[in-house]
């Protein structure tokens, strides 16, 4: 010890024996399942995680939380915890030194509660203490008087005569055309003629569906560690998915100019949206600013529960009809999402929903309605498929019931009005690239199934893990039933509705012992998915260089946006990819200006920077890169956009408000015991079309992990609230359940590379959309196999047994 | 209290461990060793999983006082112990996809790379200390064999696909050295 444990770079090289010489495109480039740079750490153990970091003399922080769901403060009394041996500072909200409020889009979140709480578990004080044992026991001791408050916990007590107003006297962008002060923004999406659509069906279904509240669940807690600095200012090390839009809600409240407080990410343990809103990173700066020395706080996962928003819970209305030839003709739905106690991101996950929900379906004539609620319960926001999830749950149950009603086959009703390249949305923008519906879902179907009776060993004996029910050995067999089925989502890729959803990359190359090395700076946080990797091969591919060098992401280099909306390949690639064109261009003419007289391809051909030389497109080598370098390096800092979105009419929804589209679908084979409402999901197939495979291995990596979440939603996991105290009932691994090796199935994977030519290289976001598509899939194998109606997500086994 | 335990083949003392800490806490915060991870500390997810003694145990179930006296294993000996096992497997890494990165490994901690398995990565040291003593006791484990064998540690990214692939990767180059 001693030394400081903070994040570092990563070098990537290639293996040994490739050597300096080779022709055409770079190895390890675009395309390749070159492996993570992060790898070999990772699997040592010393990868430095926020939870890892380690300083001389640091302290540690902790959270007193609110017990109470809404509730008045009457007085805080720290007496006692700061009279603990051990305790260097308590804080509390009248020891806030400048702003008191902060939020993603709207600043309604107190740093500390403000004579309110308006949730359980809301932050109500602050310890430091040099154990983190310590830290507890002080914590407990800071005695609180609350006079409990009523509680609002869905639509009918937010907008009940008489309500409490949990946010009164908003000035907010969405408070002036809000229909009620408890509702944070509400999207209408209207087009065609309803009615006249609903003149023309053959036949209508209605249903209303619900969707419980998921949780990310990464497994690296909150964590990080705030260093005070000499001049005044913070160095913070923590895990997040966008360290710039952290640092402009943390620098108001510690009171500094946002050059004051240094932030570099450290290693993080998954997110899936959970670690977009601020958790830990100005608590731990506030306290390192008080006691002048290091804190660290880290979240243990009781707290984690608590300490991040989740995956708005969701009841969805929705009625579609179609003509007997089996045609939609309209859609009419409203969505009303949970967002809990404060905004986070609820505004753009509510324009998700609407603008999505339809689905991916040709329908002429919409009227939806998306809003998004002020409760007392959890507050939610951003996961994995944002808005999106909840949708495309109720769209494919109503898909299934239509095709019922028409007698056709599910997949085939899809494929009928599945959209196409040229389609418009509801929202009037057209799908202006590649959108192959109806292939992925003939894609899905057309792989074969797994045997019937696949519990069954050779011996014909039962294996009980292959069962519902498992390793509890609940059946060999009896009551089991069998039921395939299918769904298809959409999902937007990067941040929309206008957004400046930009990047930033800098990217410097020079010699290094005699060989071109690149250096790649950005801001984006590698929270698992893979984007270093995918960094360093789009240096190999455009610099034609071996090594790269990843500097660790930090707030020295402009923004990255967010590591969310299945944006980051897309777009800080993007940004890395015009970089390294700018780097060539720079390293071209310095070549010109060196070597130009020598050879007149200098100045009339197509210059390729290829296997560490200067090339013509022709092949034909010009120059050495390390000649044309010498001593100069070439270091460039640029921004990248994609081409920009609108937002949505407040009246009418439309707008071109998305970047790009993203589909994948899904078939589901379950085996469910009917006696004990056990499901088995036996195999999860996916087809996803991602434009181009950047990295395949990454890509299926994250195909795989979106659908086990999807999988989860299906059957396991919810985030209980007791719905008249509002208090969670479930803030543990051992309540809150997320599928283990035994719940997952086989997830055979088929990937289609259709181009969107206007995203680099024809890449289309990946990570969210199979999300989406295996949460439906699932309960519509479940409703084949058990002939239930099923219309709520978790499936829990009381609503299979009746009972 | 003081401890005094092996840890991955070498003696260790913690000083001013209060009584309720947990080797985890121990090996992560006092012992210099945080690649066992702290993910749930309730024994539900396995990424602490370590060795204790040979058998494989959440770390942060154990009372730090518990580890008197005996052998720890953890993530940051899983190469270690792999050369003992099998001092002629030769230098680590000629049987990776890519020699340069995974040097020094051991034979499942190069496949967890090889494969894909590693994501976030927050859940792979307890897997592979896990799925080191699976291949340790079952050289050629069946898909259901290593399913049970890890369905104690919770993984929230890959979906198990190539984590499972990873151990069959790790087992069949076993196989191909006998």
């Amino acid at each position: 010890m001693g030394t400081p444990r903070v994040p570092t770079g990563l070098p990537t090289d290639l293996p040994a024996g490739t050597g300096p010489a080779w022709a055409g495109p770079a190895p390890g480039g675009v395309g390749e399942s070159t492996l993570r740079p992060d790898g070999t750490l990772k699997v040592t153990g010393e990868f430095a995680y926020a939870s890892d970091l380690w300083h001389e003399d640091m302290l540690w922080g902790h959270t007193l939380r609110s017990p109470h769901a809404h509730a008045r403060i009457r007085s805080v009394d720290v007496s006692g915890a700061l009279a603990t041996p051990g305790v260097r500072a308590v804080l509390t909200h009248a020891d806030l030194p400048a702003a008191t409020r902060y939020g993603l889009e709207i600043e309604d979140t107190p740093v500390l509660a403000d004579g309110v709480v308006r949730y359980h578990g809301e932050p109500v004080a602050l310890v430091a203490a040099d154990h983190p044992e310590t830290a507890r026991r002080a914590a407990a001791k800071i005695e609180v008087a609350y006079e409990p408050l009523p509680v609002v916990t869905g639509e009918a007590s937010a907008l009940a005569p008489g309500a409490p107003v949990l946010h009164p006297g908003r000035t907010d962008a969405h408070a002036r055309h809000v229909p009620h002060p408890n509702v944070v923004h509400r999207q209408p999406v209207r087009r065609g003629d309803v009615a006249a659509a609903r003149a023309r069906a053959d036949v209508i279904v209605t249903g209303d569906y619900e969707v419980g509240m998921q949780d990310q669940a990464f497994l690296g807690p909150e964590s990080g560690l705030a260093v005070p600095a000499e001049d005044g200012g913070v160095d913070l090390y923590v895990a997040t998915q966008w360290l710039h839009a952290d640092l402009r809600q943390i620098a108001p409240v510690l009171g500094l100019p946002e050059d004051k407080v240094r932030m570099t990410l450290s290693g993080v343990g998954g997110a899936f949206g959970g670690r977009e809103d601020l958790s830990m990173q100005a608590h731990a700066c506030l306290l390192a600013l008080r006691t002048g020395r290091p804190v660290k706080m880290v979240y243990n996962r009781f707290e984690s529960f608590f300490g991040h928003v989740h995956r708005h819970p969701a009841r969805l209305h929705y009625e579609h009809g179609a003509t007997e030839d089996g045609r939609l003709t309209h859609v009419a739905c409203r969505i009303v999402l949970d967002g809990g106690a404060y905004a986070s991101s609820s505004p753009a996950v509510v324009g998700n929903a609407a603008s999505l929900s339809a689905g991916p379906y040709v329908v002429d004539a919409v009227d939806a309605e998306a809003l998004a609620l002020y409760t007392n319960n959890p507050p939610c926001g951003a996961m994995r498929g944002f808005g999106a999830v909840q949708a495309c749950f109720a769209y494919e149950a109503q898909m299934d019931r239509l095709a019922a009603a028409l007698g056709l086959d599910p997949v085939e009703f899809r494929q009928r009005n599945a959209m196409s390249e040229g389609a418009v949305m509801p929202t009037g923008q057209v799908v202006d690239s590649p959108a192959p519906v109806a292939e992925l879902l003939r894609r899905v179907k057309a792989m074969p199934l797994p045997p019937e009776r696949q519990w069954e060993s050779a011996g014909g004996a039962a294996d009980v893990r292959a069962l519902p029910g498992g390793l509890s050995n609940t059946t060999h067999g009896e009551g089991v039933v069998r039921g395939v089925g299918y769904a298809v989502g959409i999902k937007n890729v990067g941040f929309s509705e206008g957004f400046d959803d930009y990047s930033t990359a800098r990217v410097r190359l020079e010699v290094v012992g005699g060989r071109p090395v690149a250096t790649v700076h950005t801001a984006m946080a590698e929270v698992g998915q893979g984007g270093v990797t995918v960094h360093a091969q789009i240096a190999r591919t455009e610099l034609g260089v071996e090594q790269v060098t990843l500097r660790p992401a930090d707030t020295r280099v402009g923004s990255a946006g967010s590591t969310s909306a299945s944006r980051q390949t897309y777009v800080t690639g993007g940004a890395v990819r015009h970089a390294c064109e700018a780097v060539r261009e720079r390293v071209l003419e310095l070549g010109r200006a060196r070597f130009g007289t020598y050879h007149p391809a200098w100045a009339t051909a197509e210059l390729l920077l290829e296997g560490g030389k200067v090339t013509t497109d022709g092949g034909e080598v010009l120059a050495d890169l390390a000649e044309v370098l010498g001593s100069d390096a070439v270091d460039l800092e640029l921004v990248w956009r994609h081409r920009p979105t609108e937002p949505f009419d407040l009246v009418t929804g439309q707008g071109d408000g998305h970047v790009q589209y993203s589909f994948a679908a899904h078939r589901a084979v379950v085996e469910v015991d009917t006696e004990l409402g056990l499901v088995k999901v036996v195999e999860l197939a996916c087809a996803q079309d991602v434009g181009k495979a950047l990295n395949p291995l990454s890509v299926a990596g994250q195909i795989h992990g979106g659908t086990t979440q999807g999988l989860g939603l299906a059957v396991m996991e919810e985030i209980v609230v007791d719905p008249v105290t509002a208090k969670v009932r479930n803030p543990s691994f051992t309540d809150y359940l997320i599928p283990t090796i035994l719940d997952t199935p086989t997830l055979p994977v088929d990937i289609l590379e259709l181009a969107d030519t206007h995203a680099p290289y024809g890449l289309r976001g990946v990570g969210e959309a199979p999300t989406l598509s295996s949460t439906p899939a699932v309960v519509a194998a479940i409703r084949a196999a058990t002939g239930l109606p099923l219309a709520r997500v978790p499936v829990r086994p009381e609503h299979l047994t009746g009972t | 209290m003081r401890v005094n335990c092996t840890v991955n083949g070498r003696p260790r003392e913690a000083d001013d461990v209060w009584e309720g800490e947990s080797l985890l806490y121990v090996l992560r915060e006092r012992l210099g060793l945080p690649g066992s991870k702290n993910a749930c500390e309730q024994g539900e997810c396995g990424s602490c999983t370590v060795r204790l003694d040979g058998e494989l145990v959440c770390a942060c179930l154990v009372a730090a006082g518990q580890a008197e006296g005996r052998e720890v294993v953890t993530v940051e000996g899983l190469a270690e112990l792999a050369a003992q096992r099998a001092p002629d497997a030769g230098a680590a890494g000629d049987q990776g996809r890519d020699g340069a990165q995974t040097a020094g490994l051991s034979p499942v901690q190069r496949a967890f790379v090889d494969a894909g398995a590693v994501q976030c990565g927050f859940c792979t040291p307890g897997l592979l200390v896990a799925a080191d003593d699976l291949l340790a006791r079952v050289p050629d484990p069946s898909d259901a064999d290593i399913r049970e064998a890890l369905s104690g540690n919770l993984c929230r990214c890959t979906g198990y696909e190539k984590i499972l692939d990873a151990v069959r990767l790790a087992a069949a180059r076993a196989g191909e050295t006998v």
